[in-house]
């Protein structure tokens, strides 16, 4: 056992992204940290590092991606929310490169909280893929040319939440795959890049659920799942066949998603539960569970060894990612929605109300070394690429780094 | 795969001249109208589209013509087509042709998606348009162009209003009423004229159905009631008595509601039972053979038939209601309709769980109410009380 911990030690001390490029919920990885180092202060009100800002069409919960020197993100507009946005802006500049809008073909009824524009686009590095709470999925070459449209609830007319569907796409080799579960018609469903055509649709859970999936490799970089949490269970699929390979067998939550760092899965399930992907098991092993690290919406984060949740006090958690150990927390001014980010060791928290809190990860104990107001409400999961941090909210999208 | 014929003609031409290609361009535009569902088409329509921008000759309003008659899927492939064309003609030569989408926006016949895309690429390059074009949008079939009209009416009506030019700014009001299809605006609309002594039969603007025959409650305990076909599912028959739930015999009995949205609330019409299920009947009388669009709200399990068609159903609970929350189209025939609701209460116990309601408009695609001819005079809260203490609801 000691053996085993200290292998999944090591490989939680590994997880920081490289590369360029922020494709997707969290980023490339999906586990939200980046080695970069991003301003410490920043301020709005009187542009310290703050490197552009653009206005806003439309709402959104939507995070932007970023691939190469153009920053992707995604809004919704008008008095149903039924106008879709996908818009491309230059990272040096926040000029805009191009904006396209489509009509939602799905119900676009939700929470206030959430507009249609909540679920975070995704991108296999050559094409944008746009999803709304609405499930219409769109995907857009680089440049802003349609390549096919796929409008979930109006091929599945159940297929949606009077409250709202949250979950972003992921891609995995040539698929692009969506969580649909909702209180009645619930699916997850692959669709080639290519053409939009379904490889495989399989029936998931009935009942509410806004987490997102995310992708576990197995024993070689080529073999992957797709890991779809409910309120049921959590399942490792075949992402080119749909296939289920394994599962955990408990309750998970159905708002805050899993988190993967190397063979590990830290699963907001028993407040918070860490899993072991074993190689020709169906079942992953349970590591530790630890209830007072159970999230609320913000998903889990892993780095330099400690997982870190927040809870609906706003207060910041961090634990031992190897034993779930408590180790300290800090209480913040929340509440939270957007996942958090960590870059060269500072995590980076936007609340609802948009106030930013930057806290040191580095020392014993977190500590807040900086907190800027946004004056806007923040729900989005930020991106860190290149020294930079972009954030948005229902009016701007900003560039916060430092100018050159 | 399949590709289309005619298409990898195309393809393989390459270099073809213009004229020949415009010959083409209709048969490229029908094979992205012709994507549906599943992704049916889209291989084909993505094609078509990659061939589309190869070509500089290709007229912009022809692209918007397509629209006509494109299912929702359709209508966004072709948006994505002309929104990539208009963007390069708009970056390569800093204009667009202004005249031909501002003729293309003022005629009617277009598609009014269609013709609200040519309009939001003319103002790009046309500051003046909005303000030659919004002021006779009031009744447009596009409802954001009537959107647009009447947040013009709204702005003048209220600088009288608050100016103290209060009977002047009555008929503006009055006139943006007649317009107005979104409900945040009709209500600033109503509370106006309401405030300036005008009466406003707010149900008739929307639609709205109030007068009902109410049978229940019967079963759902854990919520099995919505797969069960109760006999008012088989048969509307007005002297029809039925076992309910815990063994009482349910009869119809009419309800008639005086909300000013059409909320039937089940907790007052009958009582606030918990796991069960009411139905609603009313009759429409359709002056001619149409389709509606049938528009409900509810924060309740339900399902809907008309004539004895089941429309469409949904069993979730407690997710939040609002006006026109569920649209479907629906076919009447003239002459008397059967429409026909379930709403299914579950047993949640918490407090945001207890609402056992619906509302139910008739209207056209843009929002515009659709009146059965045999509409009752709107009950006024009084007499429903007083109706309502008595018995007596039709």
């Amino acid at each position: 056992m000691k053996q085993h911990l200290v292998i999944v030690g090591l490989a939680l001390f590994c997880v920081t992204q490289v590369g360029a490029d922020w494709t997707q919920f969290r980023g490339s990885d999906a586990n939200g940290v980046s080695t970069d180092a991003l301003p410490v202060k920043f301020d709005i009100s009187d542009g310290t590092n703050v490197a552009w800002t653009v206005d806003l069409p439309g709402r959104g919960l939507s995070g932007p991606i970023v691939i190469g020197d153009r920053v992707y993100l995604t809004a919704s507009s008008g008095f149903r929310q039924d106008r879709l946005h996908v818009m491309c802006f230059n990272v040096e500049t926040g000029a805009k490169m191009w904006h396209r809008q489509f009509l939602a073909t799905g119900r676009t009824m939700s929470h206030p909280k959430m507009c249609n524009a909540t679920p975070q686009p995704a991108s296999d590095g050559k094409r944008i893929f746009a999803f709304f709470s609405s499930n219409d999925l769109i995907c857009l070459d680089l440049d802003g040319n349609l390549q096919w449209f796929r409008g979930l609830t109006h091929d599945f007319p159940n297929a949606s939440n009077s409250l709202g569907m949250a979950s972003s796409p992921v891609v995995v080799g040539n698929q692009v795959i969506v969580q649909v579960e909702n209180a009645s018609e619930s699916f997850a469903t692959a669709m080639d890049v290519e053409t939009g055509e379904q490889t495989w649709k399989i029936d998931r859970p009935v009942g509410n659920n806004w987490t997102s999936p995310t992708v576990l490799s197995g024993r070689t970089p080529d073999e992957k799942f797709v890991v779809l949490q409910s309120s049921e269970n959590l399942i490792g699929y075949d992402p080119q066949t749909g296939q289920e390979v394994w599962k955990h067998a408990a309750e998970c939550a159905t708002i805050p998603s899993a988190t993967v760092v190397g063979d590990m899965l830290f699963v907001p399930s028993q407040g918070l539960t860490a899993l072991r992907y074993i190689p020709d098991s169906d079942a992953p092993e349970v590591v530790w569970q630890e209830q007072r690290l159970g999230p609320s919406t913000p998903s889990p984060i892993v780095y330099d060894g400690r997982v870190y949740t927040t809870n609906r006090a706003g207060v910041l958690r961090a634990g031992d990612a190897t034993n779930g150990e408590m180790l300290w927390q800090l209480r913040l001014k929340g509440p939270f929605s957007g996942t958090p980010v960590i870059a060269d060791g500072k995590m980076y928290l936007f609340s609802e109300k948009g106030l930013a809190q930057v806290v040191d990860l580095t020392g014993k104990k977190g500590k807040l070394v900086h907190s800027a107001e946004f004056i806007d409400k923040i729900l989005c999961t930020p991106a860190v690429v290149d020294g930079a941090l972009y954030v948005r909210s229902d009016e701007h999208l900003w560039k916060i780094s430092e100018k050159k | 795969m399949k590709i289309h014929c005619r298409l990898l003609v195309v393809c393989l031409l390459g270099g073809f001249s213009s004229a020949t290609f415009a010959a083409d361009v209709d048969t490229l535009l029908n094979d992205i109208k012709s994507v549906d569902q599943q992704a049916q088409g889209n291989r084909q329509a993505q094609l078509a589209i990659r061939e589309l921008l190869k070509n500089d000759d290709v007229s912009l309003t022809t692209v918007l013509d397509a629209f006509s008659g494109a299912n929702p899927l359709a209508v966004n492939w072709l948006r994505g087509a002309f929104e990539s064309l208009a963007d390069q003609r708009l970056k390569a030569t800093k204009t667009l042709p202004k005249k031909q989408l501002e003729a293309f926006v003022l005629d009617t016949r277009h598609d009014p998606r269609a013709r609200r895309v040519a309009y939001e690429w003319l103002v790009k390059v046309d500051n003046t348009a909005t303000s030659r074009i919004i002021p006779g949008m009031l009744n447009d079939p596009s409802v954001e162009f009537r959107r647009d009209a009447v947040a013009r009416l709204l702005t003048q009506a209220d600088t009288l209003f608050e100016d103290g030019k209060k009977s002047e700014s009555q008929p503006i009001y009055e006139m943006a009423l007649t317009g107005a299809r979104d409900d945040d605006q009709i209500k600033s609309i109503v509370d106006k004229l309401r405030e300036l002594g005008q009466e406003v039969d707010l149900p008739e603007h929307f639609g709205l159905l109030l007068s009902w025959k109410l049978i229940g409650p019967f079963d759902n305990s854990d919520e099995a009631g919505f797969d069960v076909t109760y006999p008012p599912e088989t048969k509307i028959d007005p002297d029809g008595k039925y076992p309910g739930k815990d063994s009482t015999e349910v009869t119809w009995s009419a309800y008639a509601t005086a909300d000013d949205y059409g909320i039937v609330d089940l907790t007052k019409a009958q009582s606030a039972h918990k796991g069960a299920v009411t139905y609603a009947y009313t009759e429409f009388v359709s002056d001619e053979d149409q389709t509606v669009e049938l528009r409900l709200g509810t924060p309740n399990a339900w399902k809907v038939w008309v004539n004895g068609e089941l429309i469409f159903g949904r069993e979730e609970y407690h997710h939040g209601t609002r006006l026109d929350q569920y649209q479907f189209p629906a076919k009447l025939r003239k002459g008397r309709n059967d429409i026909l609701i379930k709403i299914c209460q579950n047993e949640q116990k918490e407090s945001w769980a207890q609402k056992w309601e619906f509302q139910l408009r008739v209207c056209d695609s843009v929002g515009t109410a659709v009146l059965s001819a045999n509409r009752p005079p709107r009950v006024v809260p009084e007499e429903a009380k007083a109706n309502a203490e008595s018995g007596d609801n039709s």
